[in-house]
């Protein structure tokens, strides 16, 4: 019992982040109707938006101080990041600790710029041309970002650093389930997101529109509402929460250039399995494919059948796809030509 | 001639003309002039244009033809190599056995990977033969390691005793076509210029220009025709009583097995063979190639495996010293910022630029560099041009 609430525990944070990067393709693909190769790469510029805040809070400039001394008996010189000379040291400390969370608030508005430089300058002249190329030009996107560097470690705040014994909570010996606090925050942080999209889509009158859009764009442009100008926004709103899954995931895996490729065809399979242009869908398959993935990586199954947790996504896909050809919740004649 | 029509037939001709006098004319500038550096024409490089020529005129034939777009395409390159290794390291160093053998492996993959992909078409393929790739790759790196050697690979060792050669003890096996080494090379001294010949780019080679004559014909066929049929209306195919499966994927297994000799022929060049070369990435390098050349057109993937190879080798060996070289005639300053800007884009950076070339092909020229050169031979000889087009013009992706 405590395995499996183990397993599923292990499977909710990247499974979180495979939800995440889905919705934000299924967001693109429903209103635009694009398949968005590089969406990948803006998990990955999410996670380096936290290494670029971490970098700029701990900018910092030489300072001699006269109270310490080096081993040759002169005034030792300190670095002091320019957080110190506005915020003071203490709550500097603070700030620079608590980066990547603050991260966020960067992230949130560079995604979105990104995403509509994307859309308006690449891939809105795409529209009308076949599926092929509309899978093609954001593939040049995401080839672009292929070349490689060093995993930057950016570690989470010091307070949240632990991890919790979820097993005593839960009425199991202590000891049994531990979980890093931080994948708790990120699994939250995920569910926040989606739930606010959703709300978003559902209770407001832009979201209205957009889904007045999704169903049918024609009609809805013929009423004389600028369709084309809210796709763009959600295609910035979606770059925005890929963003978000990058920038809180990079205190769980170091960023590097290799992180969007690796998440990039995961979420692809992700989104397929859920079904075409379906939001809860996408949602769905990323926490079952999450879960399913941790189960394969427990060593009682792994002893059975060897390998398993590298192919079950995989494996589970090209099922799903022969059994449900439109995915888990997928509509009828979505990209079938 | 030999089943072509006269324009395919010169087509083939020029083909033949360009792989047989590569050595020639991939080194134009005298060795040691600064221009050196653009020259193509080492025994590697050029194998790796024939070789990637014809993995990309394998997969143009699915893609090119059908519009199924696979990819997971670099899955059946690497069984194929995997094959062909197994091949040199037990029964022969020769290296026709291991290409046939390559081949059939490859095939036989193909079949698999294609009948239940084919059950479903558009994204779900691509998708569908993209696990695929992926499944396989990340078989070969960890559970198959006792078969495909892992992380390192398969390589040609010492302890290796093919039954069929008669090697001397402690003697490394090497990579021969009856007795014929592949690494023999003639080199030809003209007053600075140095010309390579080498053996194993020659075999290549003339592996390519069969694999594109077949490929000619296959265009040519009725069967080439049922492709194009799937591409342009699959449903009114239905209702005309065709089956659109068998033909899908017999295309299927012939770019496959296309693949696979490719892969064969990597072996048959430097005996090693790694999982990484069943990555998806280098499944969507040959979606590049055949993009930059031009989808559905004869000549397009080779033109576009020659210049995307051509590029890479190029670019990634561009490093600080070459750029502030070219540079130096520019003021200090302005010769800074230049290499400053320049410098992300090559080394390393390779595929940023790649990328961006990419695009720009995708965006303005559909049709790749085939179109590229028939815009440019509309400008000189309209007359001529639009003769070539309606004749010879084969579909671009549509």
């Amino acid at each position: 019992m405590e395995a499996i609430i183990l397993q599923i525990l292990n499977g909710l944070d990247k499974g979180s982040a495979y939800a995440l990067i889905a919705l934000g393709l299924t967001l693109i693909f429903g209103t635009l109707g694009v398949v968005n190769f590089a969406h990948g790469a803006l998990f990955m510029i999410g996670a380096f938006c936290a290494v670029t805040l971490n970098r700029i809070l701990t900018l910092s400039h030489p300072v001699i101080d006269e109270t310490r001394t080096d081993f040759l008996g002169n005034p030792m010189q300190v670095d002091v990041p320019y957080v110190y000379d506005i915020f003071g040291q203490a709550t500097g400390d603070v700030i620079i600790d608590w980066s990547v969370p603050l991260a966020i608030l960067f992230t949130i508005p560079v995604m979105i710029l990104i995403g509509i430089v994307m859309e308006r300058g690449l891939i809105k002249h795409f529209y009308k041309r076949p599926h092929a190329d509309q899978i093609l030009v954001p593939f040049g996107l995401a080839v672009k970002y292929f070349y490689g560097a060093n995993p930057i470690p950016t570690p989470a705040p010091d307070a949240i650093r632990g991890s919790l014994d979820m097993g005593v909570i839960l009425g199991f010996e202590a000891g049994q389930i531990i979980y890093p606090y931080w994948r708790i925050i990120y699994f939250m942080f995920a569910a926040l997101v989606i739930g606010a999209v959703f709300a978003f889509l559902q209770f407001t009158t832009f979201g209205m529109v957009v889904r007045a859009g999704m169903a049918d764009r024609e009609t809805v442009g013929l009423l004389g509402i600028n369709i084309d100008r809210r796709f763009t926004i959600m295609f910035g709103l979606a770059a925005a929460v890929a963003g978000l899954a990058g920038v809180m995931y990079a205190p769980i895996t170091s960023p590097n250039y290799h992180m969007g490729m690796d998440f990039l065809v995961l979420s692809f399979v992700v989104v397929v399995v859920g079904g075409m242009g379906s939001l809860p869908g996408a949602v769905l398959a990323g926490f079952v494919l999450g879960i399913l993935e941790s189960f394969a990586s427990m060593r009682e199954v792994l002893e059975i059948l060897p390998g398993l947790n590298q192919i079950i996504i995989f494996l589970v896909a090209i099922i799903i796809l022969l059994t449900r050809p439109r995915g888990l919740m997928g509509r009828k004649g979505v990209m079938e030509d | 001639m030999l089943g072509l029509d006269k324009k395919d037939f010169r087509l083939l001709i020029v083909v033949m003309a360009l792989t047989m006098f590569a050595p020639f004319f991939l080194n134009p500038f005298p060795e040691g002039s600064g221009l050196a550096q653009f020259n193509a024409g080492y025994p590697d490089l050029m194998q790796r244009f024939v070789i990637f020529g014809i993995f990309a005129i394998g997969f143009n034939i699915l893609f090119g033809l059908t519009g199924y777009l696979s990819f997971g395409h670099a899955a059946f390159l690497g069984v194929g190599s995997y094959g062909a290794m197994w091949m040199m390291k037990l029964v022969t160093l020769n290296v026709i056995p291991a290409i046939i053998m390559a081949v059939i492996v490859a095939g036989i993959f193909a079949v698999m990977v294609g009948y239940v992909s084919l059950r479903r078409s558009g994204i779900y393929f691509s998708i569908l033969t993209l696990a695929f790739a992926q499944m396989s790759y990340a078989l070969a790196y960890s559970v198959l390691t006792p078969i495909t050697g892992g992380e390192t690979g398969l390589q040609i060792k010492p302890t290796d005793r093919p039954i069929l050669s008669n090697l001397q003890e402690g003697e490394i096996g090497r990579a021969n076509l009856f007795g014929l080494d592949m690494r023999t090379s003639f080199e030809l001294n003209a007053g600075d210029w140095l010309f390579t010949f080498n053996t194993g780019y020659y075999i290549a080679a003339v592996i390519m220009l069969i694999a594109f004559y077949v490929s000619i014909r296959i265009f040519r066929s009725p069967f080439g025709t049922m492709l194009r049929a799937v591409k342009s209306n699959q449903t009114r195919m239905y209702y005309t009583g065709l089956n659109a499966r068998p033909y899908t994927l017999a295309a299927f297994v012939i770019s496959g097995m296309y693949a696979g000799l490719a892969g064969g022929l990597l072996v048959a060049m430097d005996t090693q063979v790694g999982p990484e070369r069943m990555f998806w990435t280098a499944s969507g390098e040959v979606v590049l190639m055949t993009i930059l050349g031009g989808v559905g057109t004869l000549i397009g993937p080779v033109l576009g495996a020659g210049a995307s190879k051509y590029m890479e080798n190029f670019l990634s060996k561009i490093n600080k010293d070459i750029l502030h070289e070219w540079f130096a005639i520019m003021p200090d300053g302005i010769e800074d910022f230049l290499v400053a800007i320049v410098y992300p884009f090559v080394g390393k950076g390779w595929h940023l630029t790649l990328g961006i070339i990419f695009m720009a092909v995708v965006i303005f020229l559909p049709g790749g560099l085939v179109e590229g050169g028939q815009r440019i031979a509309r400008l000189f000889g309209r007359k001529k041009a639009s003769e070539d087009e309606t004749r010879g013009k084969t579909t671009p992706a549509e």
